[in-house]
């Protein structure tokens, strides 16, 4: 198939920036979006133009790097995926495709569709985690048991890429859904009790710092995410911080 | 220069414990004057740098990726093996030692592995004090299932995400450090050279990836983390950015590699679907549990599947070939990985593959849906003989131990794998040659050191399922903290080491004129172009089988693609921005040198030995033949040329272990 693409250049975190055009023929259904971009880079590479710069890695949709804002959806049309597993054949021949970077004040973009999302790393390193050495001398694994729903409940929390597609689709920029998935991992389980309280303010507190938004209950955030975390955890982490603040 | 592994005396048993009790420590106050870079941070160098930074050394981790969280060992899926014996079912340290020394085809250095199987048991203790989410059981209490090679549950899951919560939990225990301040992270930087100051390793050069900026670290010792060199073949299961750069300049700076012809094809990943196709997936080793892998028994059924006209499904149970649980019928579909790459090859070379290409097998869950959906009926007081309904909870029961996995399969493919058997083929997925390491798992540049797939120690010439997850933590966590303080002990009172030196312009100057050499090539071709074209010689001559004849005309190949590509590699834009296409082409340069070492290393290896399959050394039933006069590491020393390095061979005793045919049957 044939297509039109739109897609946002930058040069770099200082430049405007601006939509441009690019014609790209013979694409197979059966190309994964990247590799549709592959293909639209080496071309431009070899007329001597710049390729189109963008985050990616595992390529199977599980590490989070890839964050394209595809016809004004994060990751695109398709559900519960990431770009990676984003596949052409979601497309039809003629169509026009907008491709922008995941779009936040809190995730400045470096060049072209790639942002700074290191305010996530900076909200982990503020409390997403549990204090505890390694000993190797912990208490056996199977010493506390753990309900299996609750376990389970903190591994759909866990299963967070931290791609940013819940800031991008939210009309606030809010973060609540990445943050509120790792306090609820926590939460659930016995081990990250001991911690809950400094934990969800720490890491609330950056997370404002940052010039994240507000959640105003849409929901969008849940739409996107391409690993399905529920809206739940927003929830249980409003809980967890206004127990934590009640407390003080 | 002779090997020398450093094995602890004493019996195997006590070594670990031995070791420990007599290696040098450094005492708190000193710790906080000591640095140690780390670079990766995938589970080895997430796990390093974060028991480092407790311990009290002022740790600088590095990782090309945007984030320490994104590292490839995320990608993992099936589960990690632990000693535990929580099922009862006869596991022990010294069966988990067994299965693992046999599993690589009694090529591996048996105190390491030993140590390795020792240890297993803390990380299963120390991942669920961090909070890592790990499947239960309704009781409460931790779950495990099977992988290849092995009689016993050992292996701990998370769902088919293992990787990517082991993961978190040592990003977690590291972000606990960096707001500390203990761990300084340095994100989106590609270290490009390792610098030696009087013979020992104290520093790196790292460019800053997103302004091209060159920089100085020095430190008291520096780790490898770096993973694996998969992407030597262009397809593989590794991310696009996985690669040998790091573990190569090390090797250049004096570290001896080690048999890098040793390399992992994974039976189960989906097959190739065109000349697009920029890297391959994997299907969890964790399937073939419950999947049954199958090719039509008559040469007219695969016809017609290949062309279109008959489906998996309409094919009797009598006209299809279990060939593994034919062939092996007491490990059936869980023979290890390179058992079962072969045999997959051998059907398809057979003319009995399954899809246009005819490089594809059948993986198929129609049994274990009404398996588990029987016992799901019997638990829920439904009827077993209602055949839909027995299916459909059976399907649920699959869906919540592979869910992901299934729903990966159907947005790659565009089938339904709950309607339809998957199909898969063997790729290239994870290499247990790297930097050779001694039983402290330092290289043999003193102060430099190895840890996870980066290094070769543990998995010998064939790695089993849910023992990259193990080793790389047990390196990260358990074994590099105590064994890299025997050797700081040494630098309590040497102060922080300057990058003003000569050897740091050196390092500096080296990098630069790789660099700019590239830039201002204004060639004729992109790197993926040499890339591509280097992953053909390698899939074709290096693959699932080798002979001597292929590999000399690879080695000739590749040295000529190497040179092509010097002389006419493109690299648009400049040095000093971000620029995907140059830290491309630095990576692809390395994989040209390695890709030649690799050839040779398999030329040198006259035997079939785990993932090694030479065609001229195979049974009379066309298995894997040892020979005992290749019973050592080959070491590979660098002198200028890949041509020209030179073999060291560390003989590998085996005490503990009787060495005999491998056999699965």
């Amino acid at each position: 198939m044939n297509l039109t693409l739109k897609i946002w250049r930058q040069k770099n975190a200082n430049d405007k920036g601006k939509m441009v055009d690019y014609k790209i023929n013979d694409v197979s259904p059966d190309m994964s979006f990247l590799e549709m971009l592959d293909v639209l880079n080496s071309g431009l590479i070899l007329k001597g133009e710049e390729p189109v710069a963008f985050d990616h890695d595992c390529r199977e949709g599980i590490c989070g790097s890839c964050s394209l804002y595809i016809n004004g959806e994060a990751h695109g049309p398709d559900r519960g995926v990431t770009t990676c597993q984003l596949h052409m054949r979601k497309f039809k021949d003629g169509d026009t495709i907008y491709i922008e970077p995941f779009r936040a004040t809190a995730f400045p973009v470096i060049k072209d569709l790639i942002v700074d999302r290191s305010a996530f790393d900076r909200i982990q390193n503020a409390g997403g985690f549990i204090s505890v050495n390694t000993s190797g001398n912990t208490i056996d694994a199977n010493a506390i048991p753990i309900n299996k729903h609750d376990a389970d409940d903190a591994f759909s929390a866990a299963t967070c890429i931290g791609c940013g597609a819940c800031v991008a689709s939210c009309k606030n920029s809010s973060a609540m859904l990445f943050v509120g998935a790792k306090v609820s991992q926590y939460a659930l389980l016995p081990q990250g009790r001991v911690e809950a309280v400094d934990r969800v303010k720490n890491m609330v507190a950056q997370m404002d710092l940052e010039g994240f938004g507000n959640c105003t209950n849409t929901g969008a955030c849940e739409v996107e995410c391409p690993k399905g975390i529920s809206l739940e955890n927003i929830a249980r982490m409003n809980r967890e911080y206004l127990f934590a603040n009640i407390k003080d | 220069m002779a090997l020398d592994s450093k094995i602890p005396e004493g019996p195997l048993a006590d070594k670990w414990t031995n070791h420990k009790n007599k290696i040098n420590l450094v005492n708190p106050a000193n710790k906080r004057n000591i640095d140690v870079i780390v670079v990766g941070t995938g589970l080895a160098g997430g796990s390093a740098a974060a028991t480092l930074a407790e311990l009290g050394y002022n740790v600088k981790a590095f990782c090309f990726q945007d984030s320490p969280r994104r590292a490839h060992s995320i990608a993992a899926q099936g589960g990690i093996n632990a000693a535990k014996n929580y099922q009862g079912d006869g596991d022990s340290t010294y069966r988990l030692f067994y299965d693992t020394v046999k599993g690589g085809d009694y090529r591996s250095r048996e105190a390491n592995v030993y140590r390795l199987a020792e240890v297993s048991t803390n990380i299963i203790d120390q991942c669920v004090a961090q909070g890592v989410p790990f499947a239960r059981e309704y009781g409460g209490l931790l779950d495990n299932r099977s992988f290849g090679g092995v009689l016993v549950s050992r292996t701990f899951y998370a769902a088919g995400q293992t990787g990517q919560q082991l993961l978190l939990g040592a990003y977690s225990a590291m972000n606990r450090q960096i707001g500390r301040g203990k761990i300084k992270m340095y994100n989106r930087h590609e270290m490009l050279d390792v610098v030696i100051v009087d013979g020992k390793a104290r520093g790196i050069i790292a460019r800053d990836l997103v302004s091209g900026k060159i920089e100085r670290h020095s430190a008291h010792a520096v780790v490898l983390g770096t993973g694996g060199y998969g992407n030597v073949f262009y397809l593989s299961t590794n991310a696009m950015g996985s690669n040998v750069t790091a573990a190569w300049k090390a090797h250049k700076r004096g570290a001896f590699f080690a048999n890098p012809c040793y390399t992992q094809i994974h039976p189960t990943c989906i097959p190739v679907s065109g000349d697009h196709q920029s890297k391959l997936t994997l299907m969890s080793e964790s399937l073939r549990n419950d999947g049954r892998i199958w090719v039509p028994k008559n040469m007219e059924d695969a016809e017609a599947i290949r062309a279109g006209k008959l489906k998996p499904t309409k094919i009797a149970e009598e006209d299809r070939d279990y060939y593994l649980e034919r062939r092996y019928p007491a490990f059936g579909n869980l023979v290890p990985r390179d058992v079962a790459s072969r045999a997959a090859k051998e059907r398809c070379d057979a003319g009995y593959g399954v899809n246009a290409t005819g490089e594809a097998v059948y993986l198929d869950f129609a049994d274990a849906f009404m398996r588990y959906g029987r016992e799901q009926a019997l638990v829920k007081g439904l009827d077993v003989n209602d055949d839909v309904l027995v299916k459909k909870l059976g399907q649920e029961v699959v869906r919540t131990k592979y869910g992901n996995l299934f729903q990966m399969y159907e947005k790659i493919v565009d089938e339904n794998p709950y309607e339809t058997p998957m199909m898969i083929y063997p790729a290239v997925h994870y290499t247990m040659g790297g930097v050779w390491v001694d039983y402290n798992l330092m290289t043999t540049i003193p102060g430099c050191y190895a840890i996870g797939e980066a290094n070769f120690s543990d998995h010998g010439a064939n790695r089993l399922g849910a023992s990259a997850l193990m080793q790389g933590l047990a390196d990260g966590y358990f074994v590099l903290p105590y064994t890299i303080g025997d050797y700081l002990a040494d630098d309590i009172r040497t102060g922080p080491i300057p990058t003003d030196t000569k050897e740091f312009d050196e390092a500096e100057k080296s990098v630069r004129d790789n660099i700019d050499h590239l830039i201002n090539n204004k060639g004729k071709h992109p790197v993926d172009y040499f890339h591509k074209r280097l992953g053909k010689i390698m899939w074709n001559k290096c693959g699932m089988s080798r002979n001597a004849e292929d590999l000399k005309s690879a080695i000739d190949e590749i040295a000529e693609l190497r040179a092509e590509f010097w002389k006419d590699v493109m690299i648009p834009g400049s040095a000093d921005e971000y620029n995907e296409e140059l830290a491309k082409a630095g990576r692809v340069a390395d994989f040209l040198e390695l890709g030649e070492l690799f050839a040779k290393d398999a030329l040198q290896r006259e035997e079939s030995a785990g993932g090694h399959f030479r065609e001229e050394y195979q049974t009379p039933e066309g298995e894997a033949k040892r020979r005992k006069e290749f019973q050592y590491v080959s070491a590979w020393e660098y002198k200028g040329e890949p041509k020209d390095a030179v073999l060291h061979k560390e003989e590998l005793v085996y005490e503990n272990i009787e060495v005999k045919e491998r056999s699965y049957k």
